[in-house]
């Protein structure tokens, strides 16, 4: 196991794509949490806090623009983590560098742990470098334009840092789901495609009904977001959210249950 | 040379494997051994089922019927597989953005061996100046020798290499087979595929053909070549000159037409220097024979037709 971590990490290690992800998450959040903090308060300003023009017709109080700008990680940016599993495993087929993998070792469950395993360490600077980028763009604008930045708040500073551990978690839903749909670039287009533009959709389109707005709380984005426990979509009125241990639990069982699929179709399959 | 290895845990059996992709049949109950200490090459034309069989042997691919077993045991079985078996199947099978030496030291832990030995595996292939360079920039030839790298990190007792020689340039493939002697000399079994006998003809000792999945000869490379049958073709304006050389010769002959022999068993050398002898005048004296090549492809065709 130990053999197979040291394998794995050093996969990662050796390749750039690990920091070029971080690099371009720090930069992409950094510039989004400046332009949405910057929207919301001109917003707010220009017509009073009665009207924000979110979907969900929510009011924001100058505490959710905050909470909101500095979860948006968790509410846009998990794609980041996400491609960073997939890729994990995606990458050996893409390279076919599956084959020298499984002749080291052929206990193919033991390669599927490790690389989850391995992930962990480039998860964290990848999700750190998207929160601080957050955080940075987000409470930056909105000191220079004389809001209030609640970064001494501790309920804030918490949220901030359960927004790591969410997308922390999302590069195991990454690796699990790269297991399932091995093509790399079927992967990283369903993974875009899902998370941009289905999932936001179904939510809004689920909490229009009592039926689906229970069952809405458990798409993962949404779990993602109970486990910093704000998002967007809260402050908006659209939905409300699982408690964090749920979304833990809902975020790591989505992981292992595409791990699982994975296991039992592509690598049971002939390989190589 | 005295073998440090164990001859057993060298031996390579492929026992009835069988396996099928839909209503094609791949391999067809397919039966040989690989002995430790020679060169085996395994031999067939594309599409013969060579790199499925290897895939069945390194357990990458599940046979439908058979056994495989490495020194008694499969190959998934072994804990650390590496470490007696080096194989490649793939010259694509880098990363490209990886050095050489990133490529090695990515498989040293699950391998078994220190950092140390990756270095050392790059100057067996002569590949030490270009082990800082990414994969990406590499010719095939170069491939092929970072591929070979990989399997001996584990300095294993079993090479299986699957087309080594392919895309190797003239002093590339006299390397090859130097390495591949030496490491046979060692009590290593040495298995490499290729789809052109003449490729691996002065590398091999034994050979075992394969086409359409099935055993088409087991042996050694000289029990091979007693097959192949020389021949020659002879032009002569002098009929009556040519007629007389073959018989004062003692050669078997078929005449096409007068002046036109196609004499057996002989090679051109000979004939010509007989012609010489006699003074008779050739236009055209060429060899016409089996080669050990076109053996190789009568053999592989007949169960192609």
């Amino acid at each position: 196991m130990i053999a197979a971590l040291r394998t794995e990490v050093r996969k990662t290690t050796t390749t750039r794509a690990w920091w070029i992800n971080a690099t371009v998450m720090f930069g992409y959040m950094l510039v989004l949490a400046a332009i949405m903090a910057a929207s919301f308060v001109l917003s707010i300003r220009s017509e009073g806090a009665s009207s924000t023009g979110l979907p969900g017709g929510g009011t924001l109080d100058p505490e959710a623009i905050a909470s909101s700008v500095y979860t948006l990680a968790v509410a846009l940016g998990y794609i980041f983590p996400a491609v960073l599993g997939a890729l994990v495993v995606t990458s050996e087929f893409r390279h076919r560098t599956i084959t020298p993998t499984l002749l080291a070792e052929p206990r193919r469950t033991l390669v599927l742990v490790s690389k989850l395993v391995a992930v962990l360490p480039f998860a964290v600077v990848v999700s750190v470098a998207g929160v601080v980028g957050t955080v940075l763009g987000g409470a930056g604008t909105l000191a220079l334009m004389g809001e209030p930045t609640f970064l001494s708040d501790t309920d804030m500073v918490r949220t901030i840092a359960m927004s790591v551990v969410a997308l922390v978690l999302w590069a195991l839903v990454g690796v699990g789901f790269g297991a399932v749909l091995t093509n790399q670039v079927a992967a990283i287009v369903v993974l875009l495609v899902f998370t941009q533009f289905v999932e936001p959709l179904l939510r809004i389109l689920m909490a229009q009904f009592d039926a689906t707005e229970t069952l809405s709380k458990f798409l993962p984005g949404a779990a993602g977001e109970a486990i910093a426990g704000s998002s967007l979509y809260v402050s908006s009125g659209l939905a409300d959210l699982l408690t964090a241990w749920q979304g833990v639990l809902v975020l790591l069982g989505y992981a292992l249950v595409f791990l699982v699929i994975g296991r039992l179709t592509t690598f049971r399959r002939d390989i190589g | 040379m005295t073998s440090t290895f164990d001859a057993d845990a060298g031996v390579v059996a492929v026992s009835g494997l069988t396996k099928r992709f839909g209503a094609v049949t791949a391999v067809d109950d397919l039966s040989f051994t690989v002995t430790p200490g020679r060169v085996t090459g395994f031999l067939g034309p594309n599409g013969a089922g060579k790199t499925t069989t290897l895939r069945m042997i390194l357990g990458l691919a599940t046979p439908d019927a058979g056994t495989v077993t490495i020194g008694g045991v499969g190959y998934s079985e072994r804990p650390r597989p590496a470490h007696h078996v080096g194989a490649a199947l793939e010259t694509a099978s880098f990363h490209p953005g990886r050095s050489a030496r990133d490529h090695l030291r990515v498989y040293a832990p699950e391998v078994g061996v220190p950092d140390s030995r990756c270095d050392e595996v790059l100057s067996l292939v002569g590949l030490m100046e270009a082990a800082d360079r990414r994969v990406g920039g590499f010719s095939l030839g170069m491939r092929q020798r970072l591929a070979l790298a990989t399997t001996l990190l584990g300095d294993p007792q079993v090479l299986l290499l699957d087309e080594p020689a392919n895309g190797l340039d003239p002093e590339g493939i006299r390397w090859l087979r130097q390495f591949l002697g030496y490491l046979a000399g060692q009590g290593r079994t040495v298995l490499v595929s290729s789809h052109v006998l003449s490729e691996v003809q002065q590398t091999v000792d034994d050979v075992v053909i394969i086409a359409k999945g099935r055993l088409i000869r087991e042996s050694s490379l000289a029990d091979l070549e007693k097959q192949a049958r020389p021949a020659v073709r002879v032009v002569s304006p002098d009929a009556e000159g040519l007629e007389r050389l073959v018989r004062e010769s003692g050669w078997l002959a078929q005449f096409e037409a007068p002046g036109i022999a196609a004499i057996s068993d002989q090679h051109a050398s000979d004939v010509g220097a007989a012609a010489f002898a006699h003074g008779l005048e050739l236009h055209e004296l060429r060899a016409a024979g089996t080669n050990l090549e076109d053996l190789f492809l009568a053999l592989t065709s007949e169960q192609t037709s």
